[in-house]
């Protein structure tokens, strides 16, 4: 009951949240300078047609009254053209955005499995072999870019040994899976297409764990310090003393207390991917919206710059839902403090 | 006469108290040996960005300067890390590309921090009021992206140089420093001090950098250190996509981005100043965790 009262109190903060950063990203997109008509017609268009196009698009009524009729397209998923593929973003958005998509998803599910599995490992024994070697490890996972990962992954696994496709999603010739959810991996599997499944999880592999590495570090380190301070509370030397075997105490007792900063630091590494992917997918040369979005800041594709950075920022406000959820779900205080106020 | 010597005693007492300050900061400092071999990183990264045409083998390499003659060589004795397409050598390169970096980093950090601070300390006095929840709301606007598509989007719209892109980073940064300082300044202000010093009639400008302000400054030069290595990562990421400094201004990022299509054959061309991406950001990331753990145990 209280539970989705929050939800809901959450929900319509966000939708404040969203109002303000659209916003923000129309004023960032209308204060560049030169004249849009004549950047979207090309310098040899008629001062007629250029007068047409400023009317069809709103470009001759001031700031706010573009803004409100930009809203009302908006809201009904019409972001307008985009410049460069000469075609609405809201379509280029539908089918580009499930590649990323599905690189996230095995990003992060990477980082959840080796980061917590890691840190559990090294936690478990603080100062050995493994917990050492984790942490001088996860110091290089963190200072290294995703891109330079992305790079090293592909000399190594692609040029040297050959192991894995350089570029693209799909090797040219497989046949796409027909689409129910836009990832070619469950697709593929739902379908029956495994040829199309594997060579798209072949594609995926290397710029996936490119962007996950960070994360990993991360996870691992949170998961390790976060166990360990909750090993010296007194509740678990209690439970030891009492005959509980120490596995059973961790997973039980100390597991549970220790993933609520753990939560939250993979709700950052997620976004933290979602600005990384820009790079990996250039390297990977990969059809994702984040290599669509670079294409046009690099055009100064208004419409485009200004639809994928609200599709991420609704993505990461999700994500922060989502997490802010989890941690009321994991830590009965969170849900004591919420329910009083 | 006797006032003379007692000012100078006290003189000489505040420089040994000084003194001692520091070295109990180091000890606590150097107890643990990777923070030390970070703070050496550190030295040695600043050394090389403001003495770059001491160092390097080249210095004229670092223009736009061509020698076919020795194009495309791969590391030898000669040029240690190889040459590239134009035939200038790629150690003097890198070398002169680490003062771009550090003025990324300490750039980024100076202006989103007091500009961050600031907000965060204002809305932490005013806290419960309508001016507090507009500042903090304005703040969770700038956190609902991520910061380097935030970066992105704002450079998109400035021409690619490097002081753009530094900006572009700042307008995504300051308001992480805002809710961090915010979040001390908030529950500092009901502390019997702050209100006592309310009720002995302090100005308000006393209250907030004489009062609260100083609790805050451990998280403010924790997040400032360990923030240097994540500036200069985003810095390079912003070049690597041609969003950074131009050449032929030498650009860890931008060098990767020209080499890496050139793979799997140049392969020196990408891995070394990949590599010295790399030991800057750890460099810092060390010394950050080292001052960090140091202001706690402090604190503690």
């Amino acid at each position: 009951m209280h539970g989705i009262k929050y939800i809901i109190k959450r929900l319509a903060w966000s939708i404040v949240v969203l109002l303000g950063l659209s916003v923000l990203i129309f004023v960032i997109a209308r204060v560049i300078p030169g004249d849009p008509a004549s950047m979207a017609l090309g310098p040899t268009a008629s001062e007629e047609a250029k007068e047409l196009f400023r009317k069809e698009n709103n470009l001759d009524e001031p700031l706010p009254v573009q803004y409100i009729y930009w809203l009302g397209d908006a809201v009904k998923g019409d972001f307008g053209k985009s410049t460069h593929t000469k075609r609405p973003v809201s379509q280029d958005i539908k089918e580009l955005l499930p590649a990323t998509v599905e690189l996230i998803i095995l990003a992060a599910a990477l980082e959840i499995i080796i980061g917590i599995g890691l840190g559990i490992l090294s936690a478990s024994k603080p100062g050995g072999m493994l917990d050492n070697s984790v942490r001088v490890t996860s110091y290089l996972g963190i200072a290294t870019p995703s891109f330079v990962w992305g790079i090293l992954f592909m000399l190594v696994f692609s040029y040297w040994t050959g192991l894995l496709p350089t570029v693209g999603r799909l090797t040219r010739g497989i046949t796409p899976p027909r689409t129910i959810t836009g990832l070619f991996v469950f697709d593929g599997l739902l379908t029956g297409n495994f040829e199309a499944a594997w060579d798209t999880f072949k594609h995926i592999i290397m710029p996936g764990t490119a962007l996950a590495l960070t994360g990993i570090a991360q996870t691992a380190r949170m998961t390790r310090s976060s166990m360990v301070d909750n090993m010296d509370k007194d509740f678990v030397a209690s439970e030891i003393a009492s005959g509980i075997p120490k596995r059973k105490v961790i997973s039980l007792y100390v597991l549970r207390p220790s993933s609520i900063p753990v939560v939250s630091i993979i709700a950052l590494d997620i976004a933290a991917m979602l600005g990384n992917a820009f790079m990996v997918e250039q390297v990977f040369s990969y059809p994702g919206v984040s290599k669509y979005c670079l294409a046009a800041i690099l055009n100064k594709d208004l419409n485009a710059i200004v639809g994928v950075v609200m599709v991420i920022g609704i993505a990461f406000l999700l994500v922060n839902i989502f997490v802010d959820i989890m941690s009321a779900f994991l830590d009965p205080r969170i849900r004591l403090k919420e329910n009083s106020a | 006469m006797n006032t003379d010597v007692s000012v100078s005693k006290i003189k000489i007492n505040s420089a040994s108290a000084w003194w001692n300050s520091v070295k109990r900061n180091w000890y606590m400092f150097s107890r643990n040996k990777i923070s030390v071999v970070g703070l050496v990183g550190v030295i040695l990264v600043v050394l090389i960005a403001i003495l770059p045409q001491y160092i390097a083998p080249f210095p004229e390499h670092a223009a736009a300067f061509t020698n076919f003659g020795d194009a495309n060589l791969p590391p030898n004795s000669e040029y240690l890390l190889g040459t590239d397409s134009t035939g200038r050598d790629v150690l003097s390169r890198i070398i002169f590309s680490f003062r771009g970096a550090l003025t990324m980093g300490v750039g980024v950090i100076l202006i989103a921090a007091p500009i961050g601070v600031i907000m965060g300390l204002f809305a932490g006095y005013f806290s419960g009021r309508f001016i507090s929840s507009v500042i903090m709301r304005i703040v969770d606007i700038f956190l609902s992206l991520p910061s380097l598509v935030l970066a992105l989007a704002v450079s998109a719209i400035l021409s690619p140089t490097l002081f753009n892109s530094m900006m572009a980073i700042t307008v995504s940064w300051w308001a992480w420093y805002a809710r961090l300082v915010y979040g001390t300044a908030s529950s500092v202000r009901n502390e019997y001090y702050v209100k006592s010093a309310e009720l002995l009639g302090a100005s308000r400008a006393h209250i907030i950098f004489r009062e609260i302000l100083p609790n805050c400054w451990s998280v403010i030069l924790t997040k400032m250190t360990l923030d240097m290595g994540v500036v200069i990562l985003m810095g390079a990421s912003l070049s690597f996509v041609g969003l950074g400094a131009q050449p032929p201004q030498p650009d860890l990022g931008t060098m990767v981005s020209e080499g890496y299509k050139l793979l799997p054959n140049s392969w020196w061309l990408t891995i070394f100043p990949a590599a010295a991406i790399m030991l800057i950001v750890l460099s810092f990331n060390l010394f950050g965790d080292g001052i960090g753990d140091m202001l706690k145990t402090k604190e503690e």
